[in-house]
């Protein structure tokens, strides 16, 4: 059937009318919405939806405000980027296996695509997959990987042809985390914490089944991955902002302004305001069915600001600004931006410009995708994998 | 036209405003190519003449009717609102055309919206069918936070005496709309037929719209009503410059951006360099920024309330006005020997943009403004 707004939101109603998350608990009330095509409306039926188009989800958020999540900031990855790989590229059987416990929070997800030696060329990555029989065997280090101390499966690329030039060596699997030969060792930052994790790969055996699309299709399935993740980073406005609390503090604080960082804080005020305007076109144009080039550039421009704004704030603070909040050596599992201390947060909008692309290949983006200008010259184009300097 | 489809707060361009600017830029392709203003006005510098093109004002006043846009219909004229003068403006910047759209269409006219007496209900009539063109006697370099104190004097035989410098339009305006100090009494709002003023065009950085010294020696003069409309007339004219800025930036981007895909040095294309592409990307995302800034002043500015629009004028002239300086600057850098020649006409860009960044208040004027109206004080003592 055709599901309109009325239509889902009967079902919506119909579900509630049925289900006490009270009753059932958390965890059966959230697989009952899955199977009841409730997670994600826009997924095939069977598969948590109703294959309803994908702005009807918010008619279905609107009835189940206030029952039960399924704690959607830790499994970001998994629902932002496995979740809509999965359903391109996975088998029946993939689909069926992975999607429910992915979208009730029981299996959490986590990426394995950086290295070390890989990071804005993704496609260079030298993790090696050899077949044996119908397993794999992988041999590797990652990096930048959050949630790898949670995740009971990751997204994995990994070299699959050495002999072949970089982009077609590359297979996709999904990666077992708790399988032999894992090892996640928490990667302290400059901030003193740590967000990220390293990610060893030693003779890890995994069988066929676990592959996701075709051998050597590794990176067209990626793709779809990181088309979600730029979604993901573009499309979540906040309601506190740094220059609204820099400004907190400018208001608060008399005795700290002087005339020089006057001009800057204004500069930046109008910065903030013009960023704030552009995010405002873009999503008008977005909702009119007109999605612009604008949004490769938003990313960009909230890097550069929110360093601008991070650097003023500890400068402004003088003798406040030379003290740390706290350097303690710790896992966590989320940015607590706002809540931290000013010299945390200038050191952590550090990542800004170099977390989900760098701002220097956002450049290049914008420059070949949106002007049209043409590309560097690529000398690793047709060279095998084994042959390019590393 | 007063009647649109969408809300009148969007950041989009209506249907409304894309026919208009089709009309406009239509004109303008024909008729106003950037080498034809060249040509234009390094003819006018030979002979002597002024350099605004006056039968393309007359096609684009009369014939598309952008003369009367801001005009109310029972005066005659479209009854649209800053948003379409806006769009209007943002072909005229791209275009660098040489006609009297800012300083009759915007500045003179939105003064005489304010007066109210009957002679400018009479006068905005003939502005709205383009059958004349008027010139606001205030310094283009003026700001909207402190309007000058009228330079101008009445006599006691009701004639005008005085001079103001920087004033735009003022060649080509058949009646000047000068604000008047009077002894012992309120500052008025007087129309002067241009033949009565003594009208001296300076050598100006903006080859396509020179300013002018504006000199009344017991000029005879009629008064118009109230001068509360200069200050109205300042904050929208600034307002409406920054989609200018914006169709100026738009031209030097895309110019520059269909060079460096031509231009081979090193066996390749210049654009395939990141330190151009960089550079480009960045200017790009500019643009984009001016984009939104600009119309969200036209938005505010044609929704005719007060909450925000000293805000959003503010922001879109600190924001654009830098931008369209940044954009022709560029276009010069990177176009190399060429761009910095007299033939390439790059720098009748250049020139506008930086001009522009003068007129009706600098990018530091507006962040000034922005202070107070955002609540960020300046260092106490």
């Amino acid at each position: 059937m055709a599901w309109d707004e009325a239509a889902v939101d009967e079902r919506a109603q119909a579900f509630l009318a049925e289900h006490d998350p009270e009753e059932m608990g958390r965890l059966d009330f959230l697989r009952a919405r899955f199977d009841a095509g409730l997670a994600w409306v826009h997924f095939p039926e069977g598969l948590g939806g109703l294959g309803a188009a994908r702005g009807l989800q918010a008619v279905v958020e609107r009835r189940f405000r206030g029952t039960p999540d399924n704690n959607p900031g830790l499994i970001a990855i998994g629902l932002g980027m496995a979740a809509p790989t999965i359903l391109a590229f996975g088998t029946d059987e993939q689909r069926r296996r992975f999607l429910r416990p992915l979208w009730t929070g029981e299996e959490v997800w986590c990426q394995l695509f950086s290295e070390p030696g890989a990071g804005s060329d993704l496609a260079t990555l030298a993790t090696r997959a050899v077949g044996e029989g119908d397993e794999w065997v992988v041999d590797g280090q990652k990096v930048w990987t959050s949630g790898a101390h949670h995740a009971r499966w990751a997204i994995l690329v990994a070299r699959t042809d050495p002999d072949v030039p970089k982009h077609r060596g590359l297979s996709y699997f999904v990666c077992d985390m708790e399988a032999p030969g894992v090892e996640v060792r928490p990667l302290r930052q400059i901030t003193g914490e740590a967000e990220f994790n390293e990610v060893f790969l030693t003779g890890v055996r995994l069988p066929d089944s676990l592959r996701l699309g075709e051998v050597g299709d590794g990176w067209r399935v990626a793709q779809t991955t990181l088309m979600n993740e730029r979604v993901a980073i573009g499309g979540t406005p906040t309601r506190r902002t740094m220059i609204g609390l820099l400004g907190e503090t400018w208001r608060e604080r008399p005795e700290l302004r002087t005339h020089a960082l006057h001009q800057r804080l204004l500069s930046l005020w109008v910065d903030a305001e013009v960023m704030r305007l552009t995010a405002t076109r873009l999503r008008e144009q977005l909702a009119a069915g007109h999605p612009g080039p604008e949004g490769s550039g938003m990313k960009l421009a909230f890097a550069r600001l929110n360093q601008e704004l991070t650097g003023l704030e500890v400068e402004l603070l003088r003798e406040d600004g030379l003290a740390y909040d706290d350097w303690t050596f710790r896992r966590s599992d989320g940015v607590d931006f706002l809540g931290r201390g000013s010299g945390y947060r200038y050191l952590r909008a550090k990542g800004n410009s170099i977390e989900g692309g760098t701002s220097e290949i956002l450049r290049n983006i914008i420059a070949e995708r949106v002007l049209g200008l043409p590309s560097e010259p690529r000398v690793d184009k047709d060279v095998a994998w084994k042959d390019l300097p590393r | 036209m007063s009647e649109e489809a969408q809300s009148p707060m969007t950041l989009l361009y209506t249907e409304v405003e894309e026919e208009l600017r089709a009309a406009v830029r239509s004109l303008l392709t024909d008729r106003s190519s950037p080498s034809a203003v060249l040509a234009h006005v390094e003819s006018a510098a030979t002979t002597g003449a002024v350099p605004y093109d006056m039968e393309l004002w007359k096609a684009l006043g009369r014939d598309i009717g952008a003369a009367g846009l801001l005009i109310p219909e029972d005066l005659g004229g479209a009854g649209a609102s800053a948003r379409e003068a806006a769009v209007v403006l943002e072909e005229l910047g791209r275009a660098v055309a040489p006609v009297p759209y800012l300083s009759s269409a915007v500045l003179a006219t939105r003064a005489l919206l304010g007066a109210r007496d009957e002679a400018a209900r009479e006068l905005l009539g003939r502005l709205a069918s383009g059958e004349v063109t008027a010139a606001l006697a205030v310094s283009f370099a003026a700001s909207p936070y402190t309007p000058p104190h009228p330079a101008v004097t009445l006599g006691a035989d009701g004639t005008l005496t005085g001079r103001v410098t920087g004033v735009i339009g003022a060649e080509v305006a058949d009646v000047l709309i000068v604000p008047v100090s009077a002894e012992g009494g309120d500052p008025a709002l007087y129309a002067v037929d241009a033949s009565a003023a003594r009208i001296k065009t300076v050598a100006s950085l903006d080859l396509t719209r020179p300013i002018a010294t504006v000199s009344f020696s017991e000029a005879r003069a009629r008064p118009v009503g109230s001068v509360a409309g200069v200050a109205d007339a300042l904050l929208l004219a600034a307002g409406l410059l920054a989609s200018e800025q914006l169709g100026v930036a738009e031209w030097c981007l895309s110019t520059t951006v269909a060079y460096v895909k031509e231009r081979k040095q090193f066996a390749r294309p210049v654009g395939s360099f990141q330190a151009i592409k960089h550079r480009l990307a960045d200017l790009w995302l500019e643009v984009v920024g001016a984009r939104a800034a600009a119309r969200n002043a036209a938005a505010l500015l044609g929704a005719g309330e007060d909450a925000g629009v000293a805000v959003a004028v503010g922001v879109a002239q600190a924001h654009c006005g830098t931008v369209a300086v940044h954009a022709a600057e560029e276009c010069i850098q990177l176009h190399g020997g060429i761009g910095m020649t007299w033939e390439h006409p790059a720098h009748l860009y250049l020139k506008r943009a930086k001009a522009d960044e003068i007129a009706l208040g600098t990018p530091g004027d507006h962040r000034d403004a922005l202070a107070t109206l955002a609540d960020l004080p300046g260092p106490v003592s």
